[in-house]
């Protein structure tokens, strides 16, 4: 296990290094670089940019530059906002929650309806309902979540008005049940695609685990159809999903930058789009930078989990 | 088409078995012929509607469809919707054509050479595409294409180095798989280069993957500009593309729906057919694929 852990987390540490790499490679190739907020002023000549190189160290040689800015990512210091001259760490954690929180309860559904239609596709195979299902997931997967969002608003908000069409709260009701009620439909459209991708990823599952020998030996002890498939096969099938669910991180992320802006949801997407309008870099470089971090610590996570529950794994 | 010939040898490529099951693959079928009418659409529409796509009515704006004289109807300017759509179409549909040529170009490279060198070249390379994995590629799209000239061929090539690493992965574990066959032993003691190995030896027996995983990437691309477009970062206005056409859909979604919920709808019909073919395909050509 230790052997393990200690493997896990160097893999994980030369990938931080090379997300890094690619990182610092897209901040030199923004348009002025790191000094693009003087760019924008017109009393700033070229000698008064050559001045300021020099000055911020931008003379030195690519690798230290590197280095150095790598030092002060280590040590928190990720630079601050052109926009209000905020650190960038403390204007990315007051964005944290509300993105958290739609991707928590996006999560929530899709993996629920996801694992219910493949486990049910699986059981019942080559039915209609397995038939559509898996028509269902392939279509699912071909909408663009924003478009998925503007029918929701017109068809929820607009023609039926259950839902509101946006923003987290209202303005003056901090009651859960007021957030509660707008987080519903952003968190419907930001699961479609992933239910489709549980539920193809837990009927695939789900079948490997039936055709397994302890199956045939539950079988034989007698045991009733429906206890076999609750205890012995989806537990089974449910082991691998934890390992997805690390891997649909980046893909969830994505989702929720556009479904914020549709749903004008006060996350991380929004400040990303927002700072990009700005060309506030800073922001945008320690959101991508943020991302990627969240993403290789949640991949980490799931492959120590799935370490744990599985014995099997603390072998190799 | 070529994809099913290379398949199948010398003899005719519609008697093979790879054919026959993506004939009797329905949906791929379904997918194919909505394809081709798209295309089509989008090739030849243009010339026969009597409306050019950037004609502004000023008299006819926000005209419903079916009604009048504009058959989906038209947009804030009165441009009429049908003309858009189809000129919108051209341009998304060669940007997820490009796109996918070169992520795959870009993907086959890198996975040929990570699987048959291996060691610390493939090493390197796989974690470089583990690297470019762990950012939501959307953000690093964006990020580009605010930071480039956004122009259709920038838009292209920002998209497909975004989207060449999964082509990468699966080409490398097959080509890793290939790597000690004996043709390829074969290849070696006859002193052959290790670049005529990868390339003519082992390449051509990976095909039935990458055509798999380029047919995927080619929905992927068109979603993907559809996004950015869609944003405000993608193809600029006022040339059309399905995605800019949404841009400023969502101010008049309670008044003229219809702006949204067309190009959207032609969004997804083409996404979704690219997704059927793939799945044919990968069925048709044996390839075993974990990804959904």
């Amino acid at each position: 296990m230790r052997g393990f852990l200690l493997n896990r987390l160097s893999q994980s540490l030369v990938l931080l290094v090379i997300v890094s790499i690619i990182g610092f490679g897209i901040l030199n190739l923004l348009p002025g670089g790191p000094l693009a907020q003087f760019g924008l002023d017109p009393g700033m000549t070229q000698q008064d940019i050559e001045r300021l190189k020099g000055l911020l160290g931008l003379d030195r040689p690519i690798w230290i530059q590197y280095l150095d800015w790598a030092w002060r990512l280590v040590h928190g210091d990720w630079g601050h906002s052109f926009r209000d001259g905020a650190p960038v760490l403390q204007v990315i954690g007051s964005h944290l929650f509300a993105t958290l929180l739609l991707m928590g309860s996006s999560t929530v559904i899709a993996i629920s309806v996801g694992a219910w239609i493949g486990i049910r596709g699986a059981t019942r195979r080559y039915s209609l309902f397995d038939y559509l299902a898996t028509v269902g997931a392939m279509v699912a997967l071909s909408v663009p979540t924003f478009w998925f969002g503007l029918v929701g608003i017109y068809v929820f908000s607009l023609k039926l008005g259950w839902l509101p069409a946006g923003n987290m709260s209202e303005i003056g009701d901090d009651s859960i049940l007021g957030y509660l009620h707008h987080l519903i439909l952003p968190s419907v459209v930001l699961s479609l695609v992933h239910v489709a991708i549980w539920s193809r990823y837990m009927r695939t599952a789900t079948l490997d685990a039936i055709s397994q020998d302890f199956v045939k030996t539950a079988r034989a002890k007698g045991l009733s159809e429906r206890r076999i498939l609750m205890k012995h096969v989806v537990g089974n099938a449910l082991l691998p999903m934890i390992t997805l669910a690390g891997m649909q991180l980046p893909s969830i992320l994505t989702g929720a930058l556009v479904t914020e802006t549709v749903f004008t949801w006060p996350g991380m997407g929004r400040l990303f789009l927002d700072s990009l309008g700005y060309s506030d870099y800073p922001v945008v470089m320690g959101l991508l930078m943020f991302s990627a971090l969240l993403v290789i610590l949640c991949n980490l996570i799931a492959d120590v989990v799935v370490a744990l529950v599985d014995p099997r794994i603390r072998l190799a | 088409m070529t994809a099913l010939a290379m398949n199948a040898g010398p003899s005719r490529w519609w008697h093979s078995r790879a054919a026959r099951r993506f004939m009797s693959h329905h949906l791929a079928l379904l997918g194919l012929a909505l394809i081709t009418l798209l295309t089509l659409a989008c090739v030849l529409g243009p010339h026969l509607l009597p409306y050019d796509s950037l004609y502004i009515d000023l008299r006819a704006r926000f005209s419903p469809p079916l009604t009048g004289y504009h058959f989906l109807g038209t947009d804030p300017l009165g441009r009429d919707l049908a003309a858009r759509l189809l000129m919108a179409g051209r341009i998304s549909l060669l940007v997820g054509f490009f796109a996918m040529l070169l992520s795959t170009i870009i993907g086959t490279l890198v996975g040929v050479i990570a699987g048959y060198r291996g060691g610390w070249i493939g090493a390197s390379l796989m974690r470089t595409v583990d690297g470019f994995l762990s950012f939501p590629s959307i953000f690093i799209l964006l990020a580009l294409a605010a930071a480039l000239k956004p122009s259709p061929a920038m838009i292209t090539v920002v998209i497909a180095l975004t989207s060449w690493m999964e082509v990468a992965r699966i080409v490398e574990a097959e080509v890793h798989s290939l790597r000690e066959r004996e043709f390829v032993l074969a290849g070696r003691m006859l002193g052959l280069s290790g670049a005529h190995i990868m390339f003519r030896e082992i390449l051509p027996n990976a095909m039935g993957p990458i055509i798999v995983a380029a047919t995927l990437t080619v929905a992927r691309a068109i979603l993907m500009e559809s996004y950015i477009s869609f944003l405000g970062y993608g193809i600029q206005p006022p040339l059309p593309s399905w995605g800019n056409m949404l841009n400023g859909a969502q101010q008049y979604l309670a008044s003229a729906p219809w702006l949204a919920i067309i190009p959207g709808a032609a969004i997804t019909i083409a996404v979704t057919s690219f997704n059927f073919i793939g799945d044919g395909l990968r069925d048709a050509l044996d390839v075993r694929d974990d990804r959904v």
